[in-house]
């Protein structure tokens, strides 16, 4: 960061779980429906209303829990008593002390460890539009309330104050996001609001171990918006900081189209939330068959999935980290498995298969392992690779096939050499600066043989070619 | 289940055999009721709202399943009071409060649906102290109850409008609910059988909370096997009430005839120190009865109990001070308008509450806030840990206890309401059973200057069956009571 | 009588409440919360360490129910019991602060 200063980061991240009903009754979780028409008695909070604990969403936190190496525990609903429209009973049930999920620690892909302090569940709160000023909250002349996503199960996952950079805060809810969608908890749409970040930001002297006063950033509904929100957010402090001043805690809101948080209420006297034991709810206490049962369905997680093909593929764990987040790690290291060259098949995935994700479904294995093992073996060119497994992702087919339809036969080794030889002879300056060592150079020569065979030649072999014309060996 | 045992020497259970077996019509059962409401509610108000079309049509079908061929239940044709905390779908439901006034739930509570399933006619729904906080039925904002026995004086409460619905031979049973007493303190006072059962035998679903932890329905009934023919009715698991106890409920019915013989009973020492001495007179003549039927009597100590009072009104205005949050002025019941919502917040809750709900609200609020939680609210559920185990020791010498149910017989209105605290103390013999989620009930038991008194019958969680044994044992040597006006029908 | 409860004290509880108390009721609250407060000195002053406190009167864990869903209400129903709404909604008077 910035001369002589680090920024210090801590998340909060609200996941809503993926249940098919509500935490506490049996209205339809769902995203979109019509206002008010996903209310009862209980998530209305109507008087005599009385919550019962959905089993599926505790087994999803656990699950979480589990996946972020956190000690699964007992745990104790309170209720977090504050009056807000937005709150049916004007009081939210939460896991205050006791959570369900306790410390644990989640791996960015370059091998960062961030620490977990813990993943309760809760409640969400009802929906608020606000009427006339923009929609803005504080110019409004009222506003509406809809209940539908009153009481949805949330999962609040918190951080230790572990990251150190806008980039590593979109890492660590990359990953998180990746984590929450492969154990099902959670569908991760940051812009339906399905999973909301706020960020805790401060900053210290490089070298210090104390923490500056920290500002909460809420309204962060992107990956981007994080990142820069976070950024800007620490040079504000910096700033402040080096005129002399200091940071106040307080609410920041980012907003996105200015790039830059503007102050929201000030933390001077922390809320009273009279916090105590919903005596509605009894404790949950997952018995150890239930834990293992629940361990035992986890699927592969990310990191390990990263993992398996950074060494199979005999590249860095971050390297594969997209092919692993488009889940076409299977693909991947199965055309590895069948024997594939491992870079030439992460080059083809990580580019065309990328390129046409909803096609890669049809794809199989023994196809693509087929077509990386002519291209790896000089049957193919990059250039005709690259086409064949275009035109296998849009129509299917085997890749010999196709080959054989478009006519491409990469040229022979024979061949190749008097092309080469010709465009060194018609390009004698930049001949002598390829052999000068020149490396800007060497992508010109192998562009006018590629024109000369009209993409039929591979590149590799034009570059060997030219080397051995040069004396380089 | 038993069925053959509910005798016709009980007026709810005469009546709905008498139904079953065609020899009553429902309606004529239910005209009679809401005769002798017509002519003595004005005085006594014991209801807030008298259903008579719903109840005339719920008769009705009830006779047309008869006329069928059809069983309609083990309440057949029998009038039920509401108190008025029980959510009725469709019908107003105001917990004698301002804020819910206008209120009309879009569900039935458990128990409503149970009684109705089980043949009985809703007759109407029944005064109480606001949200239930009170022991005298004066602070609804509709008016206070009187006692039929004597209408200068308060029927109890908070259950009161239900306890003098079935004094004043309104209804022959009603339902009502026991936070630290608000059964059996009203039925001590008007003469009636009042029954707070185990907590999480009842399904809660459908009461309006006042103090979640503490809160139980339980029946109101001329006698002691009435009042166990409804508690078997509303008894039993509900899944929508996630402190409601699993498997089946204890079958009362048949243990009453089991008599004491055997029994040994404790007397509580502690609850006995403090009252009147009519109504101390009152459990000593109780326990003498009950060494006469072969129990064996001994005077005991519940220490912890002592403290019973004060965790109460720590605890129980804290969790109401939460469950009270929601009436905001948003989703129902009152609104006053304000310039912002918070504006709005406080005139509603200023307006809608009256003083008595308010202080409580207050009082909770305080013991929770930051600063204060260990000392009040923290230190309170310490101590109701304490009195769990004093009865827990007990129990391992005695199979029930004994107790006064009330320091005193019904008071004048207005006796009390200036000193909160001193109205406080008339739940200080009920309290300790809420607090430790014990089941416990009070019975008509000698009288002071012609006013009704109740011994109180204690049980550990569970040991229903032993209690109405013990309360139905003492029913049959209870000295005569004073009868009300109306009395029984 | 020592003050166990201030006028402030009570005047701050009663914004926690969201209750719009006059002064005269301030000041009788603060007697009448007092004398409570007083009695419930010997629950306060009670040597209670290693007791834990009861939450629930009944030892019950783990009641849990189906994810399965059951009808939600009708949403005329729902309105109709509603002070104000608008467009389907809960109407309410602008919100200033926001939600902590
Ligand atoms: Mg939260
Ligand atoms: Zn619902």
């Amino acid at each position: 960061m910035s001369g002589g200063w680090e920024t210090v980061v801590g998340l909060e991240v609200h996941a809503e779980l993926r249940t098919v009903t509500k935490l506490f009754c049996g209205c339809r979780n769902e995203f979109g429906a019509e206002p008010n028409t996903l209310v009862c008695p209980v998530c209305l909070g109507l008087p005599g209303s009385l919550p019962v604990l959905n089993r599926m969403a505790v087994e999803l936190a656990m699950r979480v829990g589990l996946a972020l190496h956190c000690e699964v525990r007992p745990s104790v609903f309170h209720r977090k008593n504050y009056f807000y429209p937005d709150m049916p009973k004007d009081y939210q049930i939460s896991q205050y002390d006791e959570p369900i999920n306790v410390g644990g620690w989640l791996e960015l892909p370059d091998g960062h460890r961030v620490g977990i302090v813990r993943a309760h569940l809760e409640e969400d709160t009802g929906k608020i539009t606000h009427v006339g000023g923009g929609g803005r909250i504080h110019e409004a002349a009222h506003s509406l309330v809809d209940y539908n996503r009153a009481g949805v199960p949330l999962l609040e996952i918190v951080s230790e104050p572990d990251l150190r950079s806008g980039e590593q805060a979109r890492a660590y809810v990359a990953e998180l996001r990746a984590i929450l969608v492969a154990t099902g908890a959670s569908d991760g749409k940051m812009e339906e609001g399905s999973l909301r970040v706020d960020a805790n930001v401060s900053v210290r002297p490089e070298g210090a171990s104390e923490y500056g006063t920290r500002c909460e950033i809420k309204n962060l509904n992107s990956l981007r918006s994080l990142g820069r929100a976070i950024d800007h957010e620490a040079a504000r402090q910096i700033e402040l900081l080096e005129a002399g001043e200091r940071i106040r805690m307080e609410t920041r809101h980012w907003n996105e189209a200015a790039g830059h948080t503007v102050s929201g209420r000030t933390k001077e006297q922390s809320e009273d939330y009279r916090y105590f034991p919903e005596p509605d709810l009894v404790p949950v206490a997952p018995d150890d068959d239930w834990l293992a049962a629940v361990s035992a369905s986890l699927p592969v997680l990310p990191a390990e999935r990263r993992d398996r093909l950074a060494e199979a593929a005999g590249v860095a764990a971050g390297d594969v980290a997209v092919l692993v987040e488009m889940g076409l790690d299977d693909l991947v290291l199965g055309a590895i498995g069948a024997g594939a060259d491992p870079r030439v098949a992460v080059n083809r995935a990580a580019n065309e298969v990328a390129a046409n994700l909803e096609a890669a479904a049809k794809l199989t294995v023994g196809a693509f392992a087929e077509l990386v093992r002519m291209e790896a073996a000089g049957e193919l060119t990059a250039t005709q690779a690259k086409q064949v497994l275009a035109a296998m992702l849009e129509s299917g087919g085997k890749p010999a096939d196709i080959a054989r339809a478009r006519g491409f036969e990469a040229l022979a080794a024979d061949a190749l050499t008097p092309v080469v030889e010709q465009v060194v002879a018609d390009n004698p300056d930049a001949f002598e600066r390829f052999k000068a060592g020149d490396p800007k150079i060497q992508g010109f020569l192998v562009g006018q043989v590629m024109k000369a065979t009209k993409g039929n030649a591979d590149g590799g072999r034009v570059v060997a070619e030219l080397r051995r014309l040069a004396g380089l060996g | 289940m038993s069925s053959g045992q509910e005798g016709a020497s009980s007026p709810a259970a005469g009546l709905a055999a008498a139904v079953r077996e065609g020899r009553a019509s429902a309606v004529e059962v239910l005209e009679r009721h809401l005769g002798a409401i017509a002519e003595r509610d004005p005085e006594i108000h014991a209801f807030n709202l008298v259903m008579v079309d719903e109840a005339r049509r719920r008769a009705e079908t009830v006779d047309g399943a008869v006329a069928r061929g059809e069983d309609p239940g083990r309440l057949a044709g029998v009038p039920v009071a509401l108190k008025d905390n029980l959510c009725t779908r469709g019908v107003p439901t105001s917990c004698s409060s301002k804020i819910l006034a206008s209120w009309r739930p879009p569900y039935d509570a458990t128990v409503v649906e149970r009684i109705t399933a089980a043949g009985a006619v809703v007759v109407g729904k029944t005064n109480l102290d606001e949200f239930a906080m009170g022991s005298s039925t004066e602070n609804s904002a509709f008016g206070p109850t009187r006692n039929p026995h004597d209408p200068a004086r308060v029927p109890g409460g908070s259950s009161g409008g239900s306890a003098a619905a079935v004094a004043a031979g309104f209804a022959p049973l009603a339902l009502g609910s026991d936070t630290g007493g608000s059964i059996r303190q009203p039925a001590a006072l008007c003469g009636v059988v009042g029954v707070k059962p185990t907590y999480g035998l009842v399904s809660r679903y459908g009461l309006v909370a006042f103090a979640s932890s503490l809160d139980q329905i339980g029946p109101f009934a001329h006698t002691v096997r009435d009042a166990a023919l409804l508690f078997e009715v509303i008894a039993g698991h509900d899944p929508m009430d996630s402190t409601s106890l699993d498997g089946p409920a204890p079958s009362v019915l048949d243990a009453i005839p089991m008599g004491v013989e055997g029994m040994r009973v404790g007397l509580v020492s502690e609850l006995l120190a403090g009252v009147e001495p009519a109504a101390a007179a009152a459990v000593e003549a109780a326990a003498e009865a009950l060494t006469g039927m072969g129990a064996k009597v001994e005077t005991t100590s519940v220490p912890a109990t002592v403290y019973g009072l004060s965790a109460y009104y720590l605890i129980a205005p804290a969790e109401a001070s939460s469950n009270l949050a929601r009436y905001d002025g948003v989703r129902y019941g009152l609104r006053v308008e304000g310039e912002d919502v918070a504006a709005m917040f406080g005139a509603t809750r200023q307006a809608g509450f009256g003083a008595e709900v308010k202080r409580r609200i207050m009082l909770g609020t305080y013991a929770l806030s930051a600063g204060y939680y260990d000392a009040y609210y923290g230190q309170a559920q310490r101590v109701r840990t304490l009195i769990i185990r004093d009865f827990e020791e007990a129990y391992r010498s005695f199979d029930a206890l004994l107790a006064p149910t009330t320091p005193g017989p019904a008071f004048p209105l207005g006796a009390k309401t200036q000193d909160p605290l001193s109205m406080y103390m008339s739940d200080v013999c009920t309290i300790p059973s809420n607090l430790a989620g014990h089941p416990a009930m009070s019975i008509p038991w000698g009288s002071s200057d012609g006013l009704p008194l109740g011994v109180q019958v204690m049980a550990p969680a569970l040991g229903e069956a032993v209690m109405f044994r013990v309360a139905a044992a003492l029913e049959g040597e209870a000295p005569p009571a004073p009868v009300p006006a109306g009395g029984r029908r | 009588m020592a003050e166990r409860i201030s006028a402030a004290d009570v005047a701050h509880v009663a914004h926690l409440a969201r209750l719009k108390v006059s002064e005269e009721e301030i000041a009788l609250f603060a007697a009448q919360l007092g004398a409570v407060l007083e009695h419930a000195a010997d629950v306060a002053a009670l040597d209670t360490a290693g007791v834990p406190p009861t939450a629930h009167p009944l030892p019950v864990r783990n009641v849990l129910r189906a994810d399965e869903e059951r009808p939600s209400l009708d949403r005329q129903t729902v309105l109709d019991q509603a002070p104000r709404a608008e467009d389907d909604r809960f109407r309410v008077p602008r919100i200033l602060g926001e939600a902590p």
